[in-house]
């Protein structure tokens, strides 16, 4: 689960790491009030969205009187915001942050995230902050610097000072850096977060070491033990359908091809979709219904694909174990009648009680095309399409 | 012959008396040898009680010295499968399989570390098979997990996979054409994870009864990569290879939590042209992965 930069600096500051002062607005008469409480002379615009790259879209602007910042908030408000992790249409943006302007010095990277080749927490630090990130990774690799921490022990002063010195903290700042860096991996271990991240964390004038921007994410198997997380997430910024199938306990994430298929075990959903782009047609959706599937679970996994207007044909691939086909064909035939289903079905049934599934099929009175292996089954479907 | 277990095998089931643990013990206990497999169940509070005839202890250390079992099978809900994992490595067992779905990766970061210090302590080093797996299967020997057993068939290759209905599959698609398995090891979709590919790869190497391997892969992380320069160096019997998610997009998790494209090198494509480079037979279409291992016999 993704939150607001306003969201993880409150995070951050909780936890004790240096942010700026702040506040987040809803509206532009909000966004004015909240720069005259934050007085000064400069203040920054930011839209809230979950992706990054909000800069570059014209999503932050500096603003140096209250005319601009109502200015600035106007045009940021609503906008559709266009960043490289947007995709083509943009994200909305309902939120702002009005911040005070930082005197900067020096923009750094660091982050907290969990390597899984070691089983270590990695933190990770750079000297090029505020750019893209993934560009220094990929140009300049030895400008990123790793330090592995064992989760029993913590980061130790030791990996602490041997990161901030890598990336060039000044002398005069490696206290404060060493305190941030530990405090940014305590945030991280404490909120079971899978991703924290500073970019940039800036050297001010005075030596001071900020946190300009925070990006987290969670592991979505321990929020059952952080309300005060769950309590951030914003639906505004979450796919509508991929929200309503986890309503269903359903893993669906909608994709730009015209086959919806449903599957189940991630895996096999995975191979289901690639399967389909071999044989020529792209995949509409990832969809896994998971080991128990009813019905009701059928029938609404149908649902959510069917809305999606681009989806011409529909290929489902179970292969049962302990579900059972017949119980899956059940569902196949209950969902399309009560869908109305007018799209071409494939079907491929395998395993535990696939005769009993398939006769279900044919008996239905539906025009239920069946097929026998998963390539059987997209060429049928890609045939139908055409 | 197989890997890790045989019909001699005696297991300890951790969570036995839930919802899962008791759907899945039955099912293993009717499977082949089952019946004199499955020796013991553990629960604090059901300690001296039977289920299924298998009777219950306290604790898994308890359970294996009345019985002698050395390899453990896992239920535990997530919040207390990471102990269940940690009480099976205190308790010096020889492997733990951890079917549990949704543990939190931190308390699975902090038993893999817990795990490793013990071991570098000189401690007896239990292996770890999963979480988020189906578990393993010597065919008509014995069963420890979720999957169907009526799919496989006793013979001479083996599997390994991610994915539990991927697994089933490739098993599918061997038995259809009358080549059986010696062992299919399901290791699971999470990020961190006990035994990784190149583990299998290795135990099925050295087993004089494994011709060859179906080994499946996903996208994420670098294990597949690791096994294949592995299996390059090493392997002495012919491999084919798959890897799920070709159109999976970047930064979207597919359903296994282990399964997100994070960098460029744990795409599909880059890892399939390394196991190809690597010298596995490798295929982009899943259905013809039994196919294909036929021809390399």
């Amino acid at each position: 689960m993704k939150i607001h930069e306003y969201q993880g600096k409150e995070l951050l500051k909780k936890f004790g790491v240096a942010v700026p002062r702040g506040i987040p607005c809803f509206s532009v008469d909000e966004a004015v009030k909240a720069a005259e409480t934050l007085g000064g002379k400069v203040w920054v615009v930011k839209a809230q969205i979950h992706a990054g790259g909000r800069g570059k879209g014209g999503g932050v602007k500096v603003a140096k009187s209250m005319d601009e910042v109502r200015s600035f908030a106007g045009q940021i408000l609503g906008m559709q915001l266009v960043t490289h992790q947007t995709g083509p249409a943009g994200q909305k943006v309902r939120r702002l942050l009005i911040e005070e302007g930082a005197d900067i010095k020096h923009e750094y990277y660091v982050a907290a995230l969990t390597d899984r080749a070691s089983q270590k927490v990695a933190m990770m630090g750079s000297s090029e902050g505020g750019m893209d990130i993934e560009a220094v990774a990929h140009n300049t690799p030895e400008k990123i610097i790793k330090v592995f921490v064992d989760p029993a022990v913590g980061l130790t002063d030791a990996q602490a000072t041997e990161l901030s010195t890598c990336i060039g903290i000044p002398a005069a700042s490696m206290a404060q850096a060493v305190d941030t860096l530990k405090k940014l991996y305590t945030c991280y271990m404490e909120t079971d977060s899978s991703l924290a991240e500073i970019n940039p964390l800036i050297l001010e004038g005075n030596g001071g070491i900020r946190a300009l921007d925070a990006k987290f994410n969670f592991d979505s198997n321990a929020l059952y033990r952080h309300p005060e997380i769950v309590a951030y997430r914003d639906l505004d910024e979450e796919d509508a359908d991929e929200v309503e199938a986890s309503k269903f306990d359903l893993a669906y994430i909608s994709l730009d091809g015209n086959i919806g298929c449903l599957v189940n075990g991630a895996g096999l959903a995975m191979a289901t979709m690639d399967t389909i782009k071999l044989f020529g047609a792209e995949p509409a959706n990832f969809l896994d219904v998971g080991g128990g599937a009813t019905t009701e679970k059928v029938t609404e996994a149908f649902k959510i694909m069917l809305k999606n207007p681009k989806v011409k044909g529909i290929l489902v691939n179970i292969f049962g174990g302990i579900m059972k086909c017949d119980t899956i064909a059940q569902g196949v035939v209950a969902a399309a009648k009560e869908t109305k289903l007018s799209v071409p079905l494939v079907v491929r049934m395998k395993g535990t009680n696939e005769d009993l599934g398939k006769q279900i099929l044919r008996d239905s009175g539906l025009p239920i095309i069946s097929a026998d292996t998963m390539a059987d089954a997209a060429t049928k479907i890609v045939a139908a399409l055409n | 012959m197989s890997i890790l277990i045989n019909k001699d095998t005696k297991v300890i089931t951790q969570g036995m008396t839930g919802k899962t643990g008791q759907f899945h013990t039955e099912k293993c206990q009717e499977y082949a040898n089952g019946k004199n497999c499955f020796v013991a169940g553990v629960n604090p509070k059901k300690a001296g009680e039977s289920l299924f005839g298998i009777p219950i202890y306290a604790s898994v250390k308890d359970a294996k010295t009345q019985t002698g079992a050395t390899v453990s099978v896992i239920y535990v809900p997530p919040a207390g499968a990471a102990d269940a994992i940690w009480e099976a490595c205190e308790a010096d067992l020889d492997l733990a399989i951890c079917i549990t779905e949704g543990i939190p990766v931190r308390d699975m970061l902090m038993v893999r570390n817990k795990m490793k210090a013990k071991e570098a302590a000189g401690g007896k080093k239990t292996l770890l098979l999963g979480p988020n797996c189906p578990g393993l299967i010597t065919p008509d020997e014995i069963k420890i997990g979720i999957m169907p057993g009526h799919i496989h068939r006793k013979g001479r290759i083996g599997v390994v996979s991610r994915s539990g209905t991927l697994t089933y599959e490739a098993v599918g698609q061997l038995t259809e054409i009358g080549l059986g398995q010696s062992t299919a090891v399901g290791i699971g979709g999470d990020p961190i994870n006990g035994l990784k590919h190149i583990d299998i790869m290795r135990a099925f190497n050295d087993d004089p009864d494994t011709d060859a391997v179906i080994m499946i892969g996903e996208i994420g992380g670098s294990d597949e990569a690791e096994a294949a320069v592995w299996c390059k160096a090493n392997m002495k019997k012919p491999i084919v290879g798959f890897i799920a998610g070709v159109t999976a997009p970047a930064g979207k998790r597919m359903g296994h939590a282990g399964a997100l494209i994070s960098g460029g090198a744990d795409t599909a494509d880059a890892k399939l042209a390394i196991m190809e480079e690597c010298g596995f037979t490798v295929t982009r279409n899943p259905s013809e992965m039994a196919k294909l291992l036929k021809a390399l016999l």
